[in-house]
Formats: structure tokens, C-alpha cells, sequence
């Protein structure tokens, strides 16, 4: 059963089992426009929780996207390199970023929940 | 004051329209210690055009121009001949008066002559991209070693031999800050195989050619023996007219290449502004420094031009852009794209063809005179000769004869004792019968 | 009614253009050089094999192909352009023809000392003058622009702190400054950190007594400010920097608000960048070349780079080589090849030896005058976030103005004038900074205020046709530039033969 949560910085991760699959939420891309370019990690790359781990590009921006958990990145979503679009199409599905092997299953506990993340945007 | 519009009257209005009393109390936030009287200014007041003219006359009257004498010099700029057009239309309000094109909606004759410039160097030098323009050679070199860095994320770049010292001296400036370099003793005349200097840390290796000797190097060697450690190699190219005649460096395995371009449409103005040209592969685009400008659409479905993928650069990136560059060399890339408009095809082959065919000839004549020597085999359009003599002396003896008689190696390498009888020569187009037949005459009665 | 096509699909004197590559033809050339034949005895096998690819034009051609292109350029000689912090001021053509003259234009950089003493003293004196309207002992000829000259600031900097034998790896910057400024620290090798302002657009003293520590090597600040501002506490804030053993970096984009009037060195700055291109006229040349030379405190002009300048009894000397300094020299290094932008050089000079000291801080006054004649003009319909009075650039913001920053910039293309700067900077939201210099007449100032306020208007009451989709009379309209992003197509290609079907 897998479970989707957020953090401040606007990525999200859903976890199953150890394995999350990690990428930007729609606000996110609301406020950075058209994503023109996505620079994703090597796989097999050590994040940290909090380092960055993509960076993603509008034509006027460039953005860290920080590892909501710390992991190994097992695969990266090679799409996004022909449909940059992609991610603002389908920001949290078919826009995904990178998945990782999580190290620290806690790490994941801290993050804020759906209806957090909902309330916590609505307030910004 | 012929360039201030404002009359007294205005400037009266104009107070009286903001509500202050005079112009000083717009300056209210200056610390009043802050504040400097006109007379604390050691400085002449204004003067008019006439006069403005005879001061910098009398500068200029102090200098030996090229081509009042004969003249050989080289060494990283050459004396080219650019067509009339070329400076009447670089000088066009349109192209001389105009801002970097960040409105690309009124800036489209900008943009499309960096296209179509961004295209001819991709050609010249035989590889996939290019961008807008860098400087200069030196710094466009020092950008490809960062560049190199940043892609193989190793720290080492190993110069060869025959590197412009100044290019090398610029790249150490800056590289020495991410990386180190290294650099493979001076051999002039001499190809070092650098295949054992070059490891699992190196990023790259930088070779230029032809060499600052004038040596043709071959490039493929040390392209295999940089790829297969998963190193870079750069190539240099100081005498971009040497594209004319030699291969270039992309169909030789160079990864990136970055040039010199002041050759084509930029005389010598004693050492700038000059143009650094950058070009690589297609799979490098993103890790490429400066401006790049992109073909694209108009909402009227038109075919333009915009600067693009500006998110490497530093007013977005700030701290993690690929460079801190923010000009180009627009209006020298604008003569360059002109010149070579102009030669296209065929006048840039017939160029470089001239220039080769005088420079064999000057040497020939140059070798006859006992106690020279050729220690470059192989050149475009500069050769090094050993002297019998301080190379320096020498032409410090002719410059009095008036001949510029070509660069001594200890101007560009004072510290090393083993070039003071170098002598750098180059021949271009611009040097006729004469001109060569008097330096070989004044030179063989010097040495005598 | 709308517009009749045209046959041509060109427009009277609108002409579109095709690129070089598609008019050119082999066999053409618009040069006339001799066809020397060459053996390949002394090329050691590296004659070129294939074509290189370039198009032949005759001289008509590429004529005509360069006018046209000309022709959808905006220009300082044909507009107003009301650029924040980039001084497009008018360039005066005497600078072009002294420029020219064979005596500058036809010198190589390597000629023998004794045959160019004349260039040489003429950046002496340049650097006189400069040194003379900053109140610094010393300068740093040879940077290529800006940023460049900010970078060799920065490194002088770096090589004064390790002279000192001190770990010092931290650049503090204000969030207002221009993006070179972190970019170049973080290139130096610095980390960044930034410095908050207070609500009236100035460096909050706080927050840099808070940030300032043993391991900060350097401020950096623009003065006159981002926001058109001059800092008023500028001596305190030099006084917090050198107690805590840091050094001021002063970026001198804003020179041009208090050139003849304020000396930075009076001011406490250690190094200064300079642009020829902005204060001192050169051409802006669709992008460059500038020249950046930067003027240093008797504390960091030890470690100023190669070449130095040295004024000895028999004439000046060039010293290109570190082997060569003098003993007290401690160059960090060389910014580029040869000795700098002469050909700036002299059009500065030429620009200087014109205006005067006189003329120079007449300028300073005009430029500031209009700043704030524009400000008074605007500010009941366009909200200015800060008090005045401003310097030589006057900032407004999106508040309440009904319609983007950026299509009210792109209308004021239909208008006739080129935007101001948008979007910077960024501490204030939907930036517009406006900086017409001294170079504007009254009546061109009040052509521009009277649009301005008219499009403002239009804009608040709400009428927004004329901002949306805008321009619609420019050469191009928006262009796409997320798709040139997405897919950069960075040259022309020539057409592939098509495949048979």
C-alpha cells in the first residue's frame, strides 16, 4: 500500500515499501511555469535527506528540487528528457523526477501529510 | 556642453516640477563629508572637438601602426585585411547603438546575425554547436577547462608545450580556483607525447594549434589518448584562418574548441576588444558558458530568434551558474560574421591558401641567411627561427630600422633561458614582395 | 478593417530576411583574392579534405542582408531606452573616429614597447583619470567587461585575505544585488551570504553586524543601490566591513549618478569595478564588447593583476610577466591575454577629454535630475515602492497597476520605446527600474512621461488589450521561448535529401 507525502519545499514522495518515487507537486509547477529542461541525478547516486537532487528549469528559473528522504536513486525518469512538458501535465504521475531506496524509513514519518500539505499551501 | 540636452531653463522647470530648490538637495543622502567639490578634481574641464582630436592624435602619432612598415608580427594576432563594408556597417546605429537583445521583439537583426554567426563557427572549426561569443581566446579557453570540470567532474587539465603563455597564464588564474593545471615542458619546434601525463583524474588536455610556435599539431593522437582515460581535449586555435587551409579540430576528436577570432573583421587594436569563439558537441549543449541564441516562432507563426537557455547563466543561476560572464563580444562578432560573408567558401580557402604560400616564402628567404634556422617543419602562417643571436636585441634593432621584424619568445616567456634566440614570424596577405625582401636584407645585415 | 496581405509578404520598408545560408550560393564571393596555389610539403598532413560549408554572397548581397537585418534593431540613436542600471546613454561618434585612427587601431599588442609608447601612455592616462574620479591610488586596466572586472575585484580580494595568511570564505551580498555578484563570489570559490534591507530599499546594519565575522572576506555592494538608492550609511557600513578585517567591494554599474561629485574611495570602498560601457559611452554594440577596469585601495593594489603599468624615467613600461614585477607586486594572476580593451580605452578617453571634469558631474546632475523628473511625473500612477528622492534611476512596482510587469513592458514596444528593466530588482515585486540618463532632452522626457502615464491609466481602468498578446506592431510578436528551451535548435542545418517514400 503506497503512501504520498510532502514537504514545504513542494516535492512529494510516495513510498512503498522502501522504494520512493519522488517529484514536484502542481503548485509547484504553477508557480515555475513551463518546464523547458529537468537535470535528474545519476542512478545509483547517495542523496542525503534535504540535498539536492534535481534541478528543474522554466525559461526564466532554475529550481533545486531537494530529496524529501534520503536514499540511493534506483532510476530516473528518462521521458522527461524528450517531454519536458510532461511535468506540468502530470506533476505528481507521469512527471516523476527519480525513484530511491530510502535508508531512513523515519525520515519519511516527518514529512507532512496530504491534508497538511493542502492547508499549508492554502496559507501561502 | 554638446552632449547635454538639458538647458538652464529645463533644469529650473524641471526642479520646480519634483518641488525641490536646486539639484543638491537630491543628493540629500550623501554624507556631506562624502560630498567632492569640482576643484578637488585634478582633471582638465571640457573641451571641445577639435582639441579632443589633436590630444589623442598626438597619442596615436607615438605609435608604430602596421601598416606603415613592414610587419611580421603574431603571436596570438595578425594583421588581416578586412574589407570596407565590414566597418562601414558595424558602424550602422542599428548594430553599433543597440543593448544586448533581451526584448528579441525588436532586436531580430542582433539575434539572426548571432544565429547565422553561431552557425559559421560550428562549420569553421567542424563541431555540433557554438555560442554567441565569448571575450576572447584566453578566457574562452579558461571557460572550456571549467567546462571540462564540470562534465568529467574530475579537477586536472593538462596544457601542452605550445600554449599561448598568456592563454595559459589566464586558464591557471581561474582554474586554479576548481582544478588544477598542469603544464608539459616548453619544446619548441617538438611534439611532446603527453599520453603518460594524462590519468583517471585528468578532465582534460588542452592543445593549441597551430602551436604559439606556428608547429601544426595533429590532434587525433591525443584525442585517443585523452578519450581513453575519459578525459576532454580542448583544441586552441589562435589564427582562425588556419581553418581555411588545415583540417579543423572536429573532425580530429577535439570535444570542445575554442578560438581566437580577431583574424576575421577585427584589426589589432593593440590587444582588444578581440572575440573568443566556443564550440562542442550537441550533448554538451547545457554545460556550455555565455550567451546562445535559439530559432523559434513568433505568435504570428513567423520564424525569429531568442536569446535561450539562459537559466546556465548568471542573472538567474546567481550562484550556481556555469560562469559569471554577462557580455559578449557582439559588434567583433558582427565584423567576424561579415568578413566571413563576404569570403565565404571560396575567398576563405583562397585566404588561408595566400597566407600559407607567403609565410613558405618568407622562410625560404629567412633560412638563406647564415646562422638561421627553421625549427617549425611544419606551419599555416607563422614559423619560429633560431637566431645566432638574442632574438630580442634583434628586433628591438629593426623596430629603430623601421621593420617589425615578428615576436621574440622571451616577450612571451622571460623566465625561460633556453628561447631568448627564438624569433616568432608570421605573413600574412597584408605583406607584399617588398615588405619581405626588406626584412630578409635588414636581417642578414643585423646578424652579419 | 484588416490589413491586406501583401504579395511579397513584406511591408514597405519592413522587410523579412532570410538567413545568409539561404541566399548564398557556391561559386559566389564578395571578396576579390588571388587563387595561389599551395603544395602540402609544410602541413604535415593536416590539408583541409572536406568543405567547410560557408554560403558565397557578392558584396550586394551581403550589403543589403546586413542593412535589412539592421533594420529591425532598436537603438540608442533612434529611442529612448529607460534601462535601469545600464546607462544607455548616447555614444558620441568623435570616440568612433579616435578610435580608428591607424595609430590605435593598427598597433599589435606585441609590437616592441619602444614603438607603442604613445598606446601606452593613453591607458595611463585613462587610468589617471579614473583613479582621479574614484579618489583610489591605483587600477586594474585589463578586464574585458563587468563581470570580468568583478571577478578580478574579487580575486584581488582572495589573494589579499591568504597574504594575510587567514581563512576567510565568505562573501556577504545584499538579496537586491545584480545575479553577477553571488555568481562571481561562488566562481572565486566563496560561499554567500545574504544581507537583508531594511523597508526603505537600504542594507539593513543589523543584519550585517549579525552576518559580519573572522571568516568573511568581503561585501559587496552597489552604490547608488539596486533600487536607484544612494546609501546613506555607506561610511558606517565601510567602517562594520574593515573592523571585522573584511574588505568593500563596491559594484560601479550606478557610477554614472555620482561621477565628479562622489569619490567611492572617500567612501571606504576597496575595489571598484567600472563599466566603460555604461559611464563612460562606449558602444553597447548589441552586447558587447565593454571593459570593466577596476580601481583598487592602497591595501589590495600589491595584488593587482598582470600587466602592470609602470611609469619609469626613460618612458612606460609593460610588465607581462611576474618574473618581471617589480618586488612589492604580488599579482594574483592575469585575466586575460595582452593588455585589455585599447580600443574602449580610447573611446572612454575620448569620452572624458570632452565632458570634462565639469561636464562629467554636469552629467551626474542631469542624469539624477531626470531620474527624479520621471519619478515626479509617475508616481501618482504607477506605485513607487520607495520614498524619494532617487538617484539617477527611479523604481516602480506592479501594485495595483491591473496588468503584468511584463505586458505593460511589451506594450510600451508599440509605443515606440524599448522596456525598462523588469523584474529587477527582486526584492521589490513585478520590478519596473527606469534610468533615462542625462542624454535626453526635456521634451523627450516629457513624451515619455506623458505615454507612460497614459498607459498606466489605461491599464488601472482596467482596458487591457493593448498590454495582452502585445507587441503587435514590432517586427516579431512574443516569441516562443519555452519551445527554444525545450528543443534548442542553436544553428542552421542544411536539408537532409528526402528519404524516398
Amino acid at each position: 500500500m503506497s503512501e504520498t507525502r510532502y514537504t514545504e519545499q513542494h516535492e512529494w514522495v510516495r513510498v512503498d515499501g522502501d522504494e520512493g518515487t519522488i517529484g514536484i507537486t502542481r503548485y509547484a509547477t504553477e508557480q515555475l511555469g513551463d518546464v523547458v529542461y529537468v537535470e535528474l541525478p545519476a542512478v545509483g547516486k547517495a542523496i542525503a535527506k534535504g540535498a539536492e537532487g534535481a534541478v528543474v528549469e522554466s525559461v526564466k528559473a532554475a529550481s533545486e528540487v531537494y530529496a524529501p528522504v534520503g536514499g540511493t536513486v534506483t532510476a530516473v525518469n528518462e521521458a522527461l528528457g524528450g517531454d519536458p512538458a510532461k511535468v506540468n501535465a502530470s506533476p505528481e504521475e507521469d512527471g516523476w523526477f527519480f525513484k530511491i531506496k530510502l535508508t531512513n524509513a523515519a525520515e519519511f514519518a516527518q514529512l507532512m501529510t496530504e491534508a497538511k500539505y493542502l492547508d499549508y499551501v492554502k496559507g501561502l | 556642453m554638446r552632449f547635454l540636452p538639458l538647458t538652464k531653463d529645463d533644469r529650473a522647470a524641471m526642479l520646480a516640477r519634483i518641488g525641490v530648490r536646486d539639484v543638491n538637495a537630491l543628493f540629500r543622502d550623501v554624507p556631506e563629508s562624502a560630498e567632492a567639490p569640482l576643484a578637488s578634481f585634478d582633471l582638465p574641464d571640457a573641451k571641445g572637438e577639435l582639441e579632443v582630436e589633436r590630444i589623442l592624435s598626438r597619442f596615436a602619432g607615438r605609435n608604430m601602426a602596421a601598416g606603415d612598415v613592414p610587419s611580421f608580427c603574431g603571436a596570438g594576432a595578425y594583421r588581416h585585411h578586412v574589407p570596407a563594408a565590414v566597418d562601414h556597417l558595424i558602424q550602422r546605429s542599428e548594430f553599433l547603438t543597440s543593448y544586448t537583445p533581451y526584448q528579441p521583439e525588436i532586436a531580430q537583426g542582433t539575434l539572426q546575425y548571432l544565429f547565422e554567426f553561431q552557425t559559421q563557427v560550428a562549420l569553421l572549426t567542424g563541431m555540433d554547436v557554438a555560442n554567441a561569443s565569448l571575450y576572447d581566446g584566453s578566457t574562452a579557453t579558461a571557460e572550456a577547462v571549467l567546462m571540462a570540470f564540470r562534465v568529467t567532474k574530475r579537477g586536472k587539465a593538462i596544457f601542452s608545450g605550445g600554449i599561448h603563455p598568456h592563454y595559459a597564464a589566464t586558464t591557471e588564474t581561474i582554474a586554479n580556483l576548481h582544478g588544477r593545471v598542469v603544464r608539459a615542458p616548453v619544446a619548441p619546434g617538438r611534439v611532446a607525447d603527453l599520453t603518460a601525463m594524462i590519468d583517471e583524474e585528468t578532465a582534460c588536455v588542452i592543445v593549441q594549434t597551430p602551436d604559439v610556435f606556428g608547429l601544426i599539431r595533429d590532434l587525433k593522437p591525443v584525442a585517443e589518448a585523452a578519450h581513453a582515460k575519459g578525459a576532454l581535449l580542448i583544441a586552441v586555435v589562435t589564427e582562425v584562418v588556419s581553418l581555411g587551409l588545415l583540417e579543423p579540430p572536429g573532425a580530429q576528436g577535439a570535444d570542445i574548441v575554442v578560438a581566437e577570432g580577431q583574424s576575421i573583421g577585427n584589426g589589432l587594436n593593440f590587444g582588444g576588444p578581440y572575440l573568443g569563439l566556443f564550440a562542442t558537441r550537441e550533448k554538451f549543449i547545457r554545460q556550455m558558458p555565455g550567451r546562445l541564441v535559439g530559432e523559434t516562432t513568433d505568435a504570428a507563426g513567423k520564424r525569429g530568434y531568442v536569446l535561450t537557455l539562459s537559466t546556465r547563466e548568471q542573472h538567474i543561476r546567481r550562484d550556481k551558474a556555469t560562469s559569471n560572464i554577462c557580455t559578449n563580444s557582439g559588434l567583433c562578432a558582427l565584423a567576424f560574421t561579415i568578413h566571413l560573408s563576404l569570403l565565404g567558401e571560396d575567398g576563405l580557402v583562397r585566404l588561408g591558401a595566400s597566407n600559407h604560400a607567403r609565410a613558405s616564402m618568407l622562410a625560404d628567404k629567412l633560412v638563406a641567411i647564415r646562422g638561421v634556422s627553421l625549427l617549425t617543419p611544419n606551419f599555416f602562417n607563422e614559423f619560429t627561427l633560431r637566431l645566432p643571436r638574442d632574438a630580442a636585441e634583434v628586433v628591438e634593432t629593426l623596430a629603430a630600422r623601421g621593420i617589425l621584424a615578428g615576436v621574440p619568445a622571451s616577450r612571451l616567456m622571460p623566465a625561460n633561458s633556453g628561447v631568448r634566440d627564438l624569433l616568432i614570424v608570421a605573413a600574412t596577405e597584408t605583406n607584399t614582395d617588398e615588405d619581405c625582401a626588406a626584412f630578409a636584407k635588414a636581417l642578414a645585415e643585423v646578424l652579419s | 478593417m484588416s490589413e491586406l496581405p501583401t504579395i511579397s509578404g513584406d511591408r514597405s520598408l519592413d522587410h523579412e530576411e532570410p538567413l545568409i545560408f539561404e541566399i548564398g550560393r557556391a561559386g559566389k564571393t564578395g571578396v576579390d583574392l588571388p587563387d595561389v596555389k599551395v603544395t602540402d610539403a609544410r602541413l604535415g598532413g593536416l590539408h583541409r579534405k572536406g568543405v567547410i560549408g560557408l554560403p558565397g554572397l557578392s558584396e550586394p548581397e551581403v550589403v543589403r542582408h546586413y542593412v535589412r537585418l539592421s533594420r529591425n534593431n532598436y537603438a540608442i540613436d533612434a529611442g529612448l531606452y529607460p534601462l535601469g542600471s545600464c546607462t544607455m546613454k548616447h555614444n558620441p561618434r568623435l570616440n568612433e573616429k579616435m578610435a580608428r585612427l591607424p595609430g590605435f587601431a593598427d598597433v599589435h599588442p606585441l609590437a616592441p614597447q619602444s614603438a607603442a609608447q604613445g598606446a601606452l601612455a593613453l591607458i595611463s592616462e585613462l587610468a589617471r583619470w579614473l583613479t582621479t574620479l574614484t579618489g583610489m591610488p591605483a587600477v586594474a586596466m585589463s578586464p574585458k567587461a563587468g563581470a570580468h572586472g568583478e571577478l578580478c575585484g574579487i580575486l584581488t580580494i582572495r589573494a589579499a585575505v591568504e597574504a594575510r595568511g587567514e581563512m576567510r570564505t565568505r562573501v556577504l551580498i545584499p538579496e537586491s544585488a545584480h545575479g553577477t555578484n553571488p555568481a562571481t563570489a561562488a566562481f572565486a570559490g566563496f560561499t554567500v551570504d545574504e544581507i537583508k534591507a531594511t523597508p526603505d530599499g537600504r542594507v539593513d546594519l543589523d543584519s550585517l553586524r549579525s552576518k559580519l565575522g573572522p571568516d568573511v572576506a568581503a561585501f559587496m555592494l552597489t552604490n547608488p543601490n539596486t533600487c536607484g538608492l544612494f546609501e546613506r550609511d555607506i561610511v558606517e557600513i565601510a567602517q562594520l566591513v574593515h573592523k571585522a578585517g573584511a574588505y568593500f567591494y563596491c559594484d560601479g554599474a550606478n557610477f554614472n549618478a555620482i561621477a565628479g561629485r562622489v569619490r567611492p574611495g572617500d567612501l571606504g570602498v576597496d575595489a571598484m569595478h567600472i563599466n566603460l560601457h555604461k559611464t563612460f559611452s562606449t558602444p553597447h554594440g548589441g552586447g558587447g564588447p565593454g571593459a570593466g577596469p577596476v580601481v583598487l585601495s592602497e591595501r589590495l593594489a600589491p595584488f593587482a593583476p598582470l600587466p602592470l603599468l609602470l611609469l619609469e624615467k626613460d618612458g612606460i613600461r609593460l610588465v607581462e610577466d611576474k618574473s618581471q614585477a617589480p618586488a612589492a607586486a604580488k599579482p594574483f594572476g592575469r585575466m586575460c591575454a595582452f593588455h585589455g580593451q585599447m580600443g574602449m580605452f580610447v573611446r572612454a578617453l575620448s569620452y572624458m577629454l570632452s565632458h570634462g571634469r565639469d561636464g562629467i558631474r554636469q552629467a551626474s546632475e542631469d542624469a539624477v535630475l531626470s531620474a527624479n523628473y520621471i519619478l515626479a511625473g509617475l508616481k501618482d500612477v504607477l506605485h513607487a515602492p520607495f520614498e524619494g528622492p532617487c538617484m539617477h534611476e527611479a523604481l516602480f512596482d506592479d501594485e495595483s497597476l491591473g496588468v503584468s510587469t511584463l505586458d505593460f513592458a511589451k506594450a510600451m514596444i508599440d509605443e515606440g520605446y524599448h522596456p525598462m528593466t523588469m523584474y529587477f530588482p527582486l526584492v521589490v515585486h513585478g520590478a519596473m527600474l527606469i534610468e533615462p540618463t542625462e542624454s535626453e532632452s526635456k521634451e523627450s522626457l516629457d513624451r515619455f512621461i506623458h505615454v507612460l502615464r497614459a498607459m498606466a491609466l489605461e491599464a488601472k481602468a482596467g482596458r487591457k488589450e493593448r498590454f495582452e498578446g502585445a507587441p503587435r506592431l514590432a517586427p516579431r510578436r512574443r516569441l516562443d521561448e519555452v519551445a527554444a528551451s525545450r528543443k534548442p535548435v542553436l544553428r542552421w542545418k542544411p536539408e537532409l535529401p528526402k528519404a524516398a517514400e
